[in-house]
């Protein structure tokens, strides 16, 4: 003990603790913050933001068909690629992960082709590529499938790589434990592996169903009627029409109604995950 | 099959070889069970025990010899793989159960799935393995609740659902607390003694003693020594035999150098 005393008054005292360095240095960056905040909220012009970004006259233009046609469109188109991208990207999956080459490369440039690919690219591609292509083709339920399709198949290939990453999550002892009861290699996957690897994968594919909501607004390239209007373009519409963005507010705030919400979901998932390991 | 005589060995190994890459670890391996015998396979760790056991169900594809099991050649390579490993369970060190699937599900799902048993006969078949490990009381919970003991009696009364005609245990005491063992250990005897082929690796010499008919000394991928347990445990002939027991019957024990 007594010749600990000497040893602590060497340690040479900082002129500042560093407790009190990290408070000054957050205080600065509080007072940056103000500043920064105060600056657009003096400088910006309240007057004609209030005009053109929350007129009320305009917005109740656009009720009900923000709701009625355009969210619900996008939904639809959302949803609908959802289930396209979730099944293709599984089947895709599992043709990565196959004992044969040639499903394995097969797999590997779907994914690379449609995951290099902007999402804007596949649907001038579908919009006017195919249509030439194959002159008669027509997918069921006219621009419903066409978008499902499309969008789909962009999707397939993110879903399919995190589908893969889940897969190979599952310990290989559980294909093994279900070989060794005599189940065949399919009904294995299906019944042990796969329901497994769901779960996993499940947060990741949630923030999936979010992108796709936003990439749900490129249809408009594929040419949408007023029946087929998504939330963008019914906005975007509407604002050129009256010279006025109000309309862009609203189908903004009724994307983040859905992704905020699922947003919430998935943090909720991931913290159950986190728990549960 | 009906060419077969009920004296047909359960499991014959017939000079199997198999390497992984460039190394060789099964370099010719002749074993026979016959049919209520017990075979421990006991050696180093490394000296390819595990690998010897896979290749038996086919789990790693032998690249040379053959294993056939009740008279049917799994190595052939036009046999129905998957019928032929329903007749022969096997138990894991790290009990691979299906975390998704409660206990009762895990035991009936390869029964439903694979062998076509209706709900209720699967459920009985299930309850009744269950009963014999003593964890029935335990058929409704998910495999995480239970204790490591509890787990791998879950595991082999899952294999025993299957009414396989030959159970592989690899290790199956080795990743359980010590006070765990026994209970597993107490239900492996029960089966012998109920006639259960089995082929068990093993560092419980106490069990492979007590238990086993005959015991298979592996080091560097062959079959050193084979015989009785009594003989092979308590009098080994070989060198790297001796060796091997004396590190494992008294650990703390240094060779001389
Ligand atoms: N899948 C595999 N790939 C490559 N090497 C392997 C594989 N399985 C086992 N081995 C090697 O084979 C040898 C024997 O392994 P194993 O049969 O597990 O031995 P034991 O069970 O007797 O400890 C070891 O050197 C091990 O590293
Ligand atoms: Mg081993």
């Amino acid at each position: 003990m007594a010749d600990t005393t000497p040893r602590a008054e060497a340690v040479p005292r900082a002129r500042l603790s560093p407790r009190k360095r990290q408070r000054i240095s957050r205080g600065i960056q509080y007072a940056v913050f103000a500043a920064a905040v105060a600056a657009v909220g003096f400088g910006a012009d309240w007057a004609s933001l209030a005009e053109y970004f929350a007129d009320l006259d305009v917005a109740k233009e656009a009720f009900p068909e923000l709701i009625t046609v355009a969210l619900k469109n996008t939904v639809i188109y959302t949803l609908s690629a959802y289930v396209v991208g979730f099944v293709l990207g599984l089947v895709v999956a599992l043709m990565r992960l196959s004992s044969v080459a040639v499903y394995r490369g097969v797999a590997l440039v779907y994914i690379e082709v449609f995951r290099g690919l902007p999402a804007l690219v596949v649907f001038l591609i579908f919009g006017f590529g195919l249509p030439v292509a194959f002159p008669g083709l027509e997918f069921p339920f006219e621009q419903y499938g066409t978008v499902a399709v499309a969008l789909g198949l962009v999707a397939a290939a993110y879903m399919a790589e995190t589908f893969r990453a889940g897969i190979q999550a599952v310990p290989n002892g559980q294909l093994e434990a279900a070989r060794s009861l005599g189940m065949p290699q399919t009904r294995a996957m299906v019944s042990i592996i796969i329901p497994q690897a769901l779960r996993v994968v499940i947060p990741p594919l949630t923030n999936e169903l979010i992108l796709l909501f936003k990439d749900s607004s490129l249809v408009f390239v594929l040419g949408v009627t007023s029946l087929t209007t998504e939330l963008s373009k019914f906005g975007g519409d509407l604002a050129a029409e009256h010279a006025d963005s109000t309309p862009l507010v609203l189908a903004g705030a009724a994307y983040l109604v859905i992704t905020v919400p699922l947003g919430y979901v998935v943090r909720r998932l991931e913290a159950k995950q986190r728990k549960a390991r | 099959m009906s060419t077969v005589s009920p004296a047909a060995p359960a499991v014959e190994i017939v000079g199997l070889r198999k390497s992984f890459g460039d190394l060789l670890v099964l370099k010719g391996i002749d074993a026979t069970v016959e049919p209520g015998e017990v075979v421990c396979v006991i050696g180093p760790s490394g000296s390819g025990k595990s690998t010897l056991l896979r290749c038996v169900n086919l789990l790693e594809q032998p690249d040379d010899g053959k294993v056939i099991v009740n008279g049917v050649e799994l190595t052939d390579p036009d046999v129905d793989i998957d019928a032929a490993r329903r007749r022969v369970g096997m138990v894991f060190q790290q009990f691979n159960l299906f975390p998704h699937l409660t206990v009762l599900d895990n035991l009936t799902i390869a029964q439903r799935k694979v062998l076509r048993r209706g709900k209720a006969e699967a459920d009985a078949v299930a309850f009744e393995n269950l009963e014999k490990v003593g964890v029935a009381d335990k058929a409704r919970v998910f495999p995480a609740k239970l204790s490591g003991g509890q787990q791998q009696r879950v595991a082999i009364a899952r294999a025993l659902s299957m009414n396989p005609q030959v159970m592989l245990f690899d290790e199956p005491t080795s990743a359980l607390d010590p006070e765990l063992v026994g209970d597993v250990l107490g239900v492996m005897r029960k089966l012998a003694d109920e006639g259960m082929t089995m082929l068990v690796v093993t560092h419980e010499m106490q069990f492979a003693r007590e238990v086993a008919d005959k015991v298979l000394f592996m080091d560097g991928g062959v079959v050193v020594e084979e015989g009785p347990a009594a003989q092979v445990i308590s009098d080994p002939r070989h060198e790297r035999t001796k060796t091997f027991l004396r590190r494992v019957l008294d650990p703390t024990h240094q060779d001389p150098t």
